[in-house]
């Protein structure tokens, strides 16, 4: 108001806007690419329930708290939970999926190194959420 | 209002009007009481965390209760009656109005607040501020979490209420010389948060009847078992809560309109933006609610609407940050406590939202989400931001309330400790966050990095309760035996104030 000139504040949110543009369309770019889950990949059926994680392979080996993969390979997490909510999470692989009753999420990874990582919850489940925790071994095989 | 302590009335007289100023001074007293106790829990979760293990809390249950009644305290029971003790302060002087439209209803909102933080506190609920279910319908303990569902019913009416109230008072009580567009910026900023209550709130007074009835066993809305979809209430919850962030934040941008430009004695740069901003945040804050949602299994088109429905809200905050910098622009600036608490408040704002686009670009959410990274973001808005703004606002408000000054050394030390503090609490959590800490667990395993960011935290949570005493302090001691103000400068800078003890109370 009061006849100053509005310039400054035009550039700016033009800069602004220009920033969340960029900001959205590198997101949207990223996101597409990382949902494509490769033809061939396995696989594994992931249970959450209060507090413990079920894994299940395609072959029918079930593993409970431990998981093992092999390095090189795809895999795809169909993720469900057998009573409240739940988050499946493999941080150094940026896994993240939320375990809902009566839902199947998926989500995959391709590890590409061997290696050993933590897998948690990260979703409020009640009493021992804090130390629902499991572990990843990535192995290789050849 | 003003003068409480030099022209003393007994406290029912206070309690029961309707008037005002006097409205305005029970929801300060509440709003801080609970600033204190939910800032205790806030202390007590920091030094539990201070260690992996055990350390002074027993048991994680009595965790969970503890950061589930210290979020809903502070948002709840501080930040939404501190604004509500604020407009009814200022409101109806800067619309020129003798009182609130509707002053018994005014008064009604108020009395339910203390009822509602009674079933919070005495509940002691443990399913985190967003009761999802359906862990709050099949395994948290009754009777909290009932009563924690019938606490924030009753808080949401109030918020109902006190919203009718606001925007008719200034859109059909203002002063008939006076139009719209004269209406100060902090009068504008309970218009917009009330409108945004008025839409936002109903959506989860719905839900939280539907989580009672499918508590109680009659009703599956979002328990699987019975063929409910607990999705369905994420979205209720989120269409309400996310609008509810703006509401929390936009009254505390509002003290700032008014401290900035006073302490920098200079005009606002922009009233137009100003305006513009506000009305533009709470249209465009509906569009966004879903991006809590990522993880939840949405497809990639929902969150690719969600993600842009939130990018398109940011140049509206960026306005108000803009503003505020071009207001202080070769003012001459007067850094007394006021103005201290804004400029820190909008710097940290400023964090806050670099901090919310990166949740907000969908891959790098599957980082932060659900982790101390959120914590610190949202925790930069809460506390950095809005109790930043609201505290800045109380030493302004202090000399019109008190008719004396509070003790300015003091308040620049409270503002200097609670600045490091905030930042080494929150900017550490949020690369925590990055090192994939979740949030709300009450143990963690030995990780060297997160030992050590836990600590740095539970420090800066320390400085900030220390700074807090201090505060306290001088509030006490300064309302009693502070030296007397000029009521008609309290803060030496000229310019037009808005005098609240024009206000006529009829009990004076
Ligand atoms: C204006 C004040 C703001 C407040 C008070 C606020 C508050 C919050 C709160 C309370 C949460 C966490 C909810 C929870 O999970 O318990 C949150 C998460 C989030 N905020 Fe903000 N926020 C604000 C501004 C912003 C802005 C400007 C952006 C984006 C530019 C943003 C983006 C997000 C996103 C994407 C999340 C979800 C993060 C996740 O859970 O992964 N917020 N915010
Ligand atoms: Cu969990
Ligand atoms: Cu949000």
């Amino acid at each position: 108001m009061g006849g100053h000139s509005n310039w400054p504040e035009w550039i700016y949110v033009a800069v602004v806007i220009a920033l969340m543009t960029w900001v959205g369309a590198e997101a949207w770019e990223a996101e597409r690419l990382v949902e494509h889950v490769p033809e061939d990949a396995e696989v594994i059926k992931v249970t959450g329930q209060q507090w413990f994680w079920t894994f299940e392979h395609e072959d029918g080996t079930k593993e409970i708290g431990e998981l093992h993969v092999e390095v090189g390979k795809a895999y795809k997490f169909e993720v469900m939970s057998k009573d409240v909510n739940h988050s499946f999470n493999i941080h150094d692989y940026v896994v993240l999926m939320d375990a809902i009753p009566g839902r199947v999420n998926t989500v995959w990874f391709a590890p590409d190194a061997p290696g050993v990582h933590d897998i948690q919850c990260r979703e409020y489940c009640g009493l021992i959420h804090y130390n629902m925790r499991g572990t990843l071994y990535v192995e290789d095989h050849s | 209002m003003v003068l409480e302590l030099q022209k003393p009335r007994p406290i029912w007289q206070i309690m029961f009007s309707t008037h005002h100023t006097d409205v305005g001074l029970l929801y300060l007293i509440t709003s801080l009481a609970f600033l204190f106790l939910g800032g205790t829990l806030a202390l007590a979760i920091r030094a539990e965390l201070f260690l992996p293990g055990s350390q002074i809390i027993a048991d994680s249950m009595t965790f969970n209760r503890i950061f589930t009644v210290h979020g809903t305290t502070l948002i709840f029971l501080f930040i939404i009656p501190f604004a509500s003790a604020v407009g009814n302060y200022y409101v109806p002087i800067m619309v020129r109005y003798k009182d609130m439209a509707y002053p018994k209803l005014n008064a009604i909102a108020f009395w339910m607040i203390p009822p509602a933080g009674a079933l919070i506190w005495l509940g002691f609920a443990d399913f985190t501020w967003y009761a999802t279910p359906p862990y709050s319908i099949i395994s948290a303990p009754g009777p909290a979490a009932d009563m924690w569902i019938f606490g924030l019913k009753i808080l949401g009416i109030s918020s109902v209420l006190g919203a009718i109230n606001f925007i008719v008072t200034i859109l059909k009580c203002k002063h008939p010389d006076m139009s719209i567009g004269q209406v100060p910026l902090l009068a504008w900023s309970f218009l917009s948060s009330s409108l945004i209550i008025i839409v936002a709130i109903p959506t989860f007074a719905a839900a939280l009847l539907m989580l009672l009835t499918d508590r109680l066993g009659v009703s599956g809305f979002f328990n699987p078992a019975m063929g409910g979809d607990p999705i369905a209430y994420a979205h209720l919850f989120w269409f309400t809560f996310h609008p509810e962030v703006y509401v929390l934040v936009i009254p505390a941008i509002g003290m700032m309109y008014e401290i900035i430009p006073r302490f920098s004695r200079k005009p606002i740069f922009s009233y137009n933006s100003g305006v513009f901003a506000f009305v533009l945040l709470s249209i465009v804050g509906f569009s966004s609610w879903a991006h809590h949602m990522y993880a939840t299994g949405m497809s990639f088109t929902e969150k690719t609407v969600f993600m842009v429905g939130t990018l398109a809200a940011v140049p509206a905050s960026a306005m108000h940050v803009f503003n505020f910098i071009a207001t202080m622009w070769n003012g001459r600036i007067k850094f007394l406590t006021p103005m201290m608490w804004s400029v820190g408040g909008i710097a940290l704002f400023f964090s806050a939202g670099a901090g919310g686009v990166v949740n907000s670009a969908m891959p790098l959410d599957f980082t932060t989400h659900d982790t101390y990274w959120v914590v610190g973001h949202f925790h930069l808005f809460v506390m950095g931001t809005i109790a930043f703004g609201s505290i800045g606002y109380l030493y302004y408000m202090f000399p019109y309330v008190t008719g004396r000054m509070y003790n300015e050394t003091m308040g620049k030390i409270h503002f200097i400790l609670s600045f490091i503090g905030t930042v080494l609490v929150f900017f550490t959590q949020h690369v925590l966050g990055l090192y994939g800490m979740p949030r709300r667990i009450f143990d963690y395993p030995p990780i060297p990095e997160w030992i050590a960011m836990n600590q740095i935290a539970s420090v800066g949570a320390m400085i900030i309760g220390v700074s807090m005493a201090i505060f306290l302090a001088n509030m006490i001691h300064s309302s009693g035996k502070g030296k007397l103000a000029d009521i008609h400068d309290p803060f030496g800078l000229g310019g037009k104030y808005y005098y609240p003890f024009e206000a006529k109370n009829p009990s004076h």
